[in-house]
């Protein structure tokens, strides 16, 4: 396979409200990858940083800005947006360099600091961008939309707001050994159901919230990495496709679907060809998977990706998670990190901490939330604008 | 004295508050339907299409979810202060085979919905200033 590279070593910032400069938290994470792997700074080739676009300039070019904070090193750099798919975008960037024969080494960092409560659209009056209209014209917020796929799988699947709450149950019970989670503390279906509702019928602890954090991963070429490791965890595949046209989902920041009336609606709908070909590039199915790492922004997405990335099919993901199979101990554990609902979210580091997480997983490193016997990993996520975002990951 | 009713933002609905209808445009040569309006270049990908002409929406169409939205949003939003919880729905239109948002009149229930059934659009004041209404497309149940 000679579309591999080496994740040769991860880091994080643990997740939380810490009140200060999201460049902390991304040298924070970059030097513990750089420690992990056993690198030294100057030997990174290429820096390859997640945009953050809530810090001013700094955050636009966070590639940069992270080189500086370490030290001027004449590494080459790139930097990337893709909403929350941001931290993938850079994670493929560094691997197309590395890939390509351009680089051995390269370090992605993601970092963000995180204003309080609901995401709000930029400032100033924007009448031609849909992501201020949407909130001038309907107040649809995130969790709007959240809501709206929520009720749907209810009316269209019977799910019920017991079943979403258990989704919250299971994460927090995952993440609660996490030293990197920001919310460790186990809850009970009644805390959740009794908390107020925010966007019916989801409620306040189903939504996740918004955290700062730092993710950061040193990856390498394979050849590179025989000299400085024995079997180091791969990369297999990775995706950052943008939806066919049309895409019949209502999606953020969208006040309408595109229309279908002209071409039929593609044959893989956008959520599911997100992982599609993340598992195409590494040769596996969902089949293969030892565990997934998917973006719980809201308890019922969880559910809604259990079918998108192949667990289960449409319809059964309630099922999958009371039988358990979703559990840590269970046949493929979802969001053994403790995902979204126990970290919160930070924008450019989150895709980066997945496959951090993974990486854990699949080295055994996972302390006390170990997925047994795991081979192989994927995430899955979804940014604003028709961003996907999956990596495989191996053994 | 009564205040002027202006739209709330021009050219995306007909201001008429008996037979309401949303104005997208369409592609004159694919036929594919755009809201908000496309104008320049056509967004089917295996379509050149450059003409578009103004095509008022289906008013109505059938519920495909639905939320109630329990906290203010933030600004650009405009709020009343107390805060009124408001609906948002997402209605699938046959002819355009597309699904579109917006609000829920403001007397209609969470509890009156269910997917599937069918709605149809109307104006309402979505917030207003000392001089002015501001008027936006919203759906309710077709009585
Ligand atoms: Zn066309």
């Amino acid at each position: 396979m000679t579309k591999e590279v080496a994740v040769l070593g991860v880091g994080m910032h643990p997740w939380g409200k810490w009140g200060k400069n999201f460049v902390e938290y991304g040298v924070k994470a970059a030097r513990d990858a750089l420690a992990d792997a056993g690198i030294e700074w100057k030997d990174v080739q290429f820096v390859s940083g997640g945009d953050t676009i809530r810090n001013g300039y700094p955050g636009y070019v966070a590639g940069a800005t992270f080189c500086q904070a370490m030290g001027w090193s004449g590494a080459r750099v790139a930097s990337s947006y893709g909403a929350c798919a941001s931290g993938s975008q850079a994670i493929n960037n560094a691997r197309a360099q590395i890939l390509a024969g351009l680089c051995d080494v390269a370090l992605v960092v993601g970092a963000d600091a995180a204003p309080k409560g609901f995401f709000a659209p930029q400032g100033g009056d924007r009448p031609d961008d849909p992501d201020w209209l949407r909130f001038r014209l309907i107040g649809a917020t995130n969790p709007i939309y959240f809501g709206l796929y929520a009720r749907r799988r209810m009316e269209i699947y019977g799910a019920t707001e017991q079943d979403f709450a258990k989704v919250k149950v299971k994460n927090s019970r995952h993440g609660l050994n996490n030293p990197n989670a920001r919310y460790r503390k186990e809850v009970a279906k009644e805390d959740v159901l009794s908390s107020a509702i925010v966007s019916d019928p989801l409620h306040l602890l189903e939504i996740c919230a918004t955290s700062d954090g730092g993710a950061a991963m040193v990856l390498t070429s394979m050849e590179y990495a025989r000299k400085h490791a024995t079997d180091p965890v791969k990369i297999a595949g990775v995706s950052t496709v943008t939806p066919n046209f049309p895409n019949t989902v209502i999606e953020m920041p969208n006040f309408a679907t595109d229309s279908a009336a002209a071409v039929a609606p593609p044959e893989t709908p956008f959520k599911d060809s997100i992982t599609k070909l993340a598992y195409e590039e590494a040769g596996l199915g969902p089949e293969d998977m030892s565990m997934a790492e998917v973006y719980d922004l809201s308890t019922a997405l969880e559910l809604d990706w259990y079918e998108n990335i192949g667990l289960c099919k449409p319809g059964e993901a309630e099922k999958l998670l009371n039988d358990g199979h979703t559990t840590l101990g269970g046949r493929v554990p979802v969001n053994p990190s403790g995902g979204l609902a126990c970290f919160g979210e930070a924008v450019p580091a989150q895709a980066i901490a997945q496959v951090c997480e993974l990486t854990w997983q699949l080295r055994g490193q996972a302390e006390g939330r170990q997925v047994e016997n795991a081979k192989a990993g994927v995430t899955a996520n979804q940014g604003l604008f028709g961003h996907g975002s999956s990596v495989v990951v191996t053994k | 004295m009564a205040k002027t009713k202006v739209p709330a933002i021009d050219d995306w609905f007909r201001m008429d508050f008996a037979e309401p209808q949303l104005l997208g445009s369409r592609c004159t040569e694919c036929g594919t339907y755009f809201f908000p309006k496309e104008s320049h270049f056509c967004r089917n990908p295996n379509c050149s299409g450059t003409n578009f002409e103004e095509a008022p929406l289906s008013p109505r169409g059938k519920l495909w979810s639905f939320t109630n939205n329990c906290y203010p949003p933030p600004k650009p939003y405009m709020a009343p202060d107390p805060f009124v919880p408001y609906i948002v729905a997402a209605v699938e239109l046959e002819r355009e085979k597309m699904v579109v948002l917006g609000q829920v009149e403001a007397s209609v229930k969470i509890n009156e919905l269910s997917a599937g059934m069918d709605m149809e659009l109307y104006l309402e004041t979505l917030f207003e200033d000392d001089d002015n209404e501001y008027i936006v497309w919203k759906w309710r149940p077709v009585a």
